[in-house]
């Protein structure tokens, strides 16, 4: 950890938990305090923690980690139409089927490292998506994808009355901000987990492993069931995530697993900063919010925002950042990723490490301004 | 169900943060403390007294169809426009019956917010999710693929907000998959397959072997289906079904075996860039120039759009197929449309923008029609609604489905094209009473008014 | 036996595409050690160059149709045609050859300007790093190309006489019903030459002596006194001008539209694997390789017995490599297996 303040874990989970439960009153300034956002936030910065677990720690990047989102969800989805429309059970098997997917997936993938890692779990998790896209439709429903329906069993449940029952939590319905709650209490338990994870020798093996795995063979220490471990830990944190996306929202669809998807996760866990205990929720928070928010700005929005300017240099400003947001945003994704990596390699979190660095020099007398910022370097 | 689902009720139960909570209370108040002077009860974003409201336009403006959403996006804007009685009113001055005023809706002016479908089902249910939670929106429209509009329409069901379907051609949007909150203005897989079938019997004979590409997954299937079953019925023999896999690029793989496959007609069951592809690839290898069993080898796609034409360039000639409407077409409605549209942007519309037009103004006169938001009032307007100078002929959204019955046109690719748009031709109109068929066929349950 | 000959044709047709994007990526990897995510982005802007000159050829004398009045809408000659007549039409016929002679200095270019410009200093970054970057330029490429051309897909017309089908049956003595079209036995000749090419460079030259030197043992080479760091410049570009020509010869096949790079992304880096990381041969062989396999997956008579089978076939291929010989077809042992 790299804030000095913050030595102590159980205040950093205090302010953490704090920080999340409050979320919807700091992200509405932003525009981004509605349920489905937070929901989303929450959810995908499980899945990039989990992810960081193992890239962060191990240094394994691997490039399919969206097959066990995919697999989480058809799950939690499949648990609402046989069992009940209770989380919990959704919860509880989606994670341990993604665990035993893992377990094979890195049982075989993990007998290579490298770049070779990366393309044998990019390779499980594209046969999985186009299986399921096409031939093993009748499981997952294909393109559509895989929905409630009237008919559906339920067994746990009694007889439904009109319209499609909600997802819920011993009668709390799980859409809107109950929805988030729950996600974020996940979040914060993920967490959590993630953090006794990163103190533990465990997670300290997983580091020599990064630093240097033949040294550590030769000591006779065999690193492949450490490995194995961490691999199915991500990849339950991830079945987790996908699981809470069919909470909120009961509906699992194929291009979940799509290599996209699993790009997305590396590049959330890279743009915040890989292997640090913050970054993955940066950088799932930055790419959701490029993604729901400057999407949908169109150039009446953008007059509405600029509408202090003089007419004429609004006109301006709204042509020239139109071509940015909207249909543009990807453009400005692209622009990001290049603009952090070229000059943040640590992702947003070096980025906070360094403005903090710098406010602190500012406090300083000036012949303590070097040594400080030479000792956060360090 | 629907009062669980206000926010009140659910804000109450989180004693934990009070401070959040009432914060949002406040900045929510007028969502919903101020009832609607006409509903019986209160219902999701109703706007209530205030001035304004707002449609959320969900279109693909990334990846594949981008072109297709960037289409319909224009469409929509120019509908808002006529129905707060800018610009020169467009349908609005031919559809019947008519109870727009040309002054908004119900006295509010109209406004709308914009999203990215991504042509993923997830990344449309997120954008739809914001539109309803953070813009308030009372209508949702758009999108250009089955699987988009049928996740939207599960979504809006359960929300309790009408979802006004865009392109979306599978069976299942208003078959296995119907909804009571989705309306579906576009025609489906078979339609076009009911259209298709006199014409190709003018044209190709009784006796042919039918070789079926098909893109592997839900609307591929149920067009192949729907073809398939107007062709056998034709006498036609169906020599091979083959599916290949979405976004295959090349698919020489898969059009060698045709050659000697002894089959004389190729039916493309691909849309957008699959089958620009596969048709450019099949004329490639030679396939229209051939002669088997003593005819003319025959290349079928039974969905057209003229961006698709446009991206198939030359091949598309003389290629036959259907399409929900064309810019070409000389009623007063599709007249009063493409000068509109061709006025504001230079250019004339797609079908996409056609349908999605059409779609908004429904939806908009059913409002004004039935005095009130309430989705289930508006729904009831809705079911069958007769209307007349769309640009289809006299249509009808058939309660029991919400699919629209219109004419069906079956277009062939033009040979001559006079001018740089012209690329379709249309071959014939086929009328409503043959493309018509019983709701029960496909299945499916609308479900309940009231969410 | 007509149906696997073809296929087999079809399987060197897809495997020259293959190969020759292949070839780019894995040269780069071999000598700069950078897993460059924007190469199929090169490939991409190589198949836009022949847009791009055709647009320019085309250039047209708008004549209105005076029938409609609301927009225009007219019919074009391009002016080519109306100055040199029947030369001109033949000019726009051959746009997408022609188109070589430009892509060849534009592609250059933009391959030298990528790596002065951002490449170079991400040599002794992680490769994580690396990808990012050069995925976030993949990205910010294509929505510029976007931005110009649209989404929609962009007919690119071979020249009229390679349109048709040639009779190869009949010249090798397998039956009339045997044919296979004119441009994709170009493309698959072109494919041949340009690989023919980029090997005799590098084995018959001293500059290739001192990349395949580098390739080996950069350090080396570089304490001998060779700038290593400049001839890898030129490397860059040579992969560029590759992805590039790829892209041009296949616009005919696939009408180009600004997401193509990325759709053959994940598949070039399959077949980099599978041949060996850093192999150039193997890369070739890897690329005809799963060509010939995934056009055999996709047969009637393979898919009945394993259904699906061609949604998967390479990804397949991959693992099974990998897993038994992870140094890929002809990788040389312990070298890129970190």
């Amino acid at each position: 950890m790299n804030m000095p303040l913050l030595k102590n874990d159980w205040v950093i989970m205090a302010i953490f938990t704090v920080a999340v439960l409050t979320a919807p009153l700091w992200l509405t300034p932003v525009g981004a305090g509605y349920p489905d956002l937070m929901q989303k936030f929450a959810i995908f910065g499980i899945f990039a923690i989990g992810f960081n677990l193992l890239f962060g720690l191990t240094g394994y990047l691997s490039f399919g980690h969206a097959v066990f989102l995919g697999v989480g969800s058809y799950t939690a989805v499949w648990s609402f139409k046989l069992l009940t429309m209770n989380v919990l059970p959704a919860v509880i098997f989606s994670i341990l089927l993604a665990g035993v997917f893992a377990v094979v997936i890195g049982y075989l993938s993990l007998r290579r490292s490298g770049i070779y890692f990366s393309i044998l779990t990019l390779a499980f998790a594209q046969m999985s998506y186009n299986l399921a896209y096409s031939v093993l439709t009748p499981l997952t429903n294909g393109e559509t994808g895989l929905q409630l329906t009237m008919d559906d069993p339920r067994v746990l449940d009694g007889p439904v009355g009109q319209g499609l029952p909600s997802t819920q939590l011993f009668g709390i319905e799980m859409s809107g901000y109950n929805g988030f709650y729950f996600c974020a209490v996940m979040l914060i338990l993920g967490f959590f987990i993630s953090l006794r994870i990163f103190r533990s020798p465990f997670g300290l093996k997983l580091l020599a492993i990064k630093s240097n795995q033949t040294r550590m063979k030769y000591t006779g220490f065999n690193t492949r069931p450490y490995l194995l471990t961490a691999f199915v830990i991500s990849g339950m944190y991830a079945g987790l995530a996908g699981s809470l996306m069919a909470v909120t929202d009961p509906l699992a669809g194929a291009e979940r697993m799509q290599w996209t998807a699993s790009g997305e996760v590396v590049l959330m866990t890279i743009l915040g900063g890989a292997g640090t205990l913050f970054g993955p929720l940066f950088g799932a928070g930055i790419i959701k919010y490029f993604e729901n928010i400057f999407s949908a700005m169109n150039d009446g929005r953008l007059h509405e925002i600029f509408a202090f300017l003089p007419d004429w240099l609004e006109n301006i400003v709204v042509a020239i950042t139109g071509e940015f947001v909207g249909e543009g945003w990807h453009l400005t994704l692209g622009l990001l990723f290049m603009i952090v990596v070229i000059f943040l390699p640590g992702g947003v979190v070096e980025g906070i490490r360094r403005a903090s660095a710098y406010v602190k020099g500012i406090f300083q007398s000036s012949g303590d301004k070097d040594v400080a910022l030479s000792a956060e370097k360090e | 169900m629907s009062d669980d689902k206000s926010k009140t009720s659910e804000l109450s139960r989180r004693g934990f943060i009070k401070v959040g909570a009432a914060a949002l209370t406040a900045a929510n108040m007028p969502m919903f403390f101020v009832k609607d002077a006409w509903a019986a009860k209160d219902f999701r974003n109703n706007p209530g007294n205030a001035g304004s409201v707002k449609f959320g336009f969900n279109v693909p403006q990334t990846g594949a169809y981008a072109d297709e959403g960037a289409d319909e996006l224009r469409a929509y804007k120019l509908a808002v426009k006529h129905i707060n009685g800018e610009g020169d009113g467009g349908m609005l001055n031919t559809m019947k019956p008519l109870t727009l005023k040309g002054n908004g809706i119900l006295g509010k002016k109209l406004e709308y917010v914009t999203g990215d479908t991504q042509t993923k089902s997830d990344a449309a249910r997120a954008s739809a999710k914001r539109m309803i939670e953070k813009d308030g929106v009372v209508m949702i429209t758009g999108g250009s693929s089955s699987g988009v509009a049928v996740a939207v329409q599960g979504l809006c069901q359960e929300m309790g907000v009408i979802f006004m379907a865009g392109l979306t051609h599978s069976n299942d949007t208003t078959g296995k998959d119907k909804r009571r909150y989705g309306f579906r203005h576009f025609f489906n897989a078979y339609m076009s397959g009911k259209a298709l079938g006199p014409v190709l019997k003018e044209e190709m004979g009784t006796d042919r072997k039918a070789y079926h590409l098909t893109a592997d997954y839900t609307w591929g299937w149920t067009q192949e289906e729907s073809i398939k079953n107007t062709t056998e019925a034709l006498g036609w023999q169906t020599t091979a079904a083959v599916k290949t896999p979405v976004g295959a690029g090349d698919f020489s793989q898969y059009i060698t075996p045709v050659l000697n496959s002894g089959a004389d007609v190729l039916i493309l069951n691909h849309y957008g860039k699959d089958m620009i592809n596969s048709l450019t690839q099949a004329v490639q290898f030679g396939l229209r120039d051939k002669q088997v069993n003593g005819k003319n080898f025959e290349i079928v796609v039974p969905l057209f759009s003229r961006l698709m034409a446009q991206g198939a360039g030359e091949n598309i000639k003389g290629i036959l197929g259907t399409t929900n409407w064309n810019w070409s077409l000389q009623d007063e409605g599709s007249k009063a449309f493409v000068k509109s549209f061709g006025q504001e942007y230079g250019f004339p519309p797609s079908m996409a923008a056609h349908t999605c037009y059409v779609q908004a103004l429904l939806y908009a006169n059913a409002v004004e029609q039935a005095g009130t938001f309430y989705p289930p009032e508006v729904i009831k307007t809705l079911e069958g609604f007769k209307f007349d100078g769309m640009g289809n002929g006299p249509t009808e959204y058939r309660a029991e489905d919400h699919q629209c019955f219109k004419d069906v046109l079956v277009v062939r690719g033009n040979q001559n094209p006079t001018s740089q748009f012209d690329l379709l031709q249309v071959q014939k109109i086929v009328p409503r009473s043959e493309v018509e068929y019983d709701a029960k066929i496909f299945g499916g349950e609308l479900g309940p008014y009231e969410v | 036996m007509d149906a696997i000959f073809l296929q087999i044709l079809n399987g060197l047709d897809k495997g020259g595409a293959y190969a020759l994007i292949a070839l780019g990526l894995t040269l780069v990897f071999g000598t700069l050690g950078v897993v460059n995510f924007a190469h199929g982005a090169l490939f991409m802007l190589g198949a836009f160059c022949a847009i791009t000159l055709e647009k320019i050829l085309t250039i047209s004398m708008k004549v209105k149709d005076e029938s409609i009045t609301f927009f225009d809408a007219y019919k074009e000659q391009p002016y080519l045609e109306i100055w040199f007549g029947d030369f001109g039409t033949t000019i726009i016929d051959w746009s997408v050859p022609i188109s070589i002679l430009l892509a060849i200095p534009v592609m250059l270019l933009i391959g030298l300007v990528m790596e002065r410009g951002l490449i170079k200093h991400f040599y002794k970054r992680p490769h994580a790093e690396q990808i990012l970057v050069t995925f976030g330029l993949a990205i910010v490429l294509q929505e510029i190309v976007k931005s110009f051309f649209g989404a929609n897909p962009i007919p690119s017309p071979a020249p009229e006489i390679f349109s048709g089908s040639a009779p190869i049956g009949v010249l090798l003595g397998l039956g009339e019903s045997v044919v296979y079209p004119w441009w994709r036995l170009i493309y698959l000749l072109f494919s041949g030459i340009i690989i023919f090419a980029v090997f005799a460079f590098l084995q018959f030259t001293t500059f290739g002596m001192v990349v395949r030197a580098g390739m080996h043992d950069r350090e080396t080479v570089g304490l001998l006194g060779i700038n290593v760091e400049h001839r890898f410049t030129i490397v860059f570009g040579i992969a560029a001008v590759v992805a590039g020509l790829a892209g041009v010869m296949y616009a005919p096949i696939l009408p180009p539209d600004y997401h193509m790079g990325m759709d053959f992304l994940v598949l070039s880096f399959v077949v980099v694997v599978v041949g060996g990381m850093g192999s150039l041969g193997g890369a070739v062989a890897a690329g005809f390789l799963l060509g010939i396999l995934q056009s055999f997956a996709s047969m009637n008579e393979v898919k009945a017995i394993i259904p699906g089978i061609d949604q998967i076939i390479i990804y397949l291929v991959a693992v099974v490599i990998i897993l038994v010989r992870p140094r890929g077809l002809m990788g040389r042992k312990g070298v890129m297996e970190d």
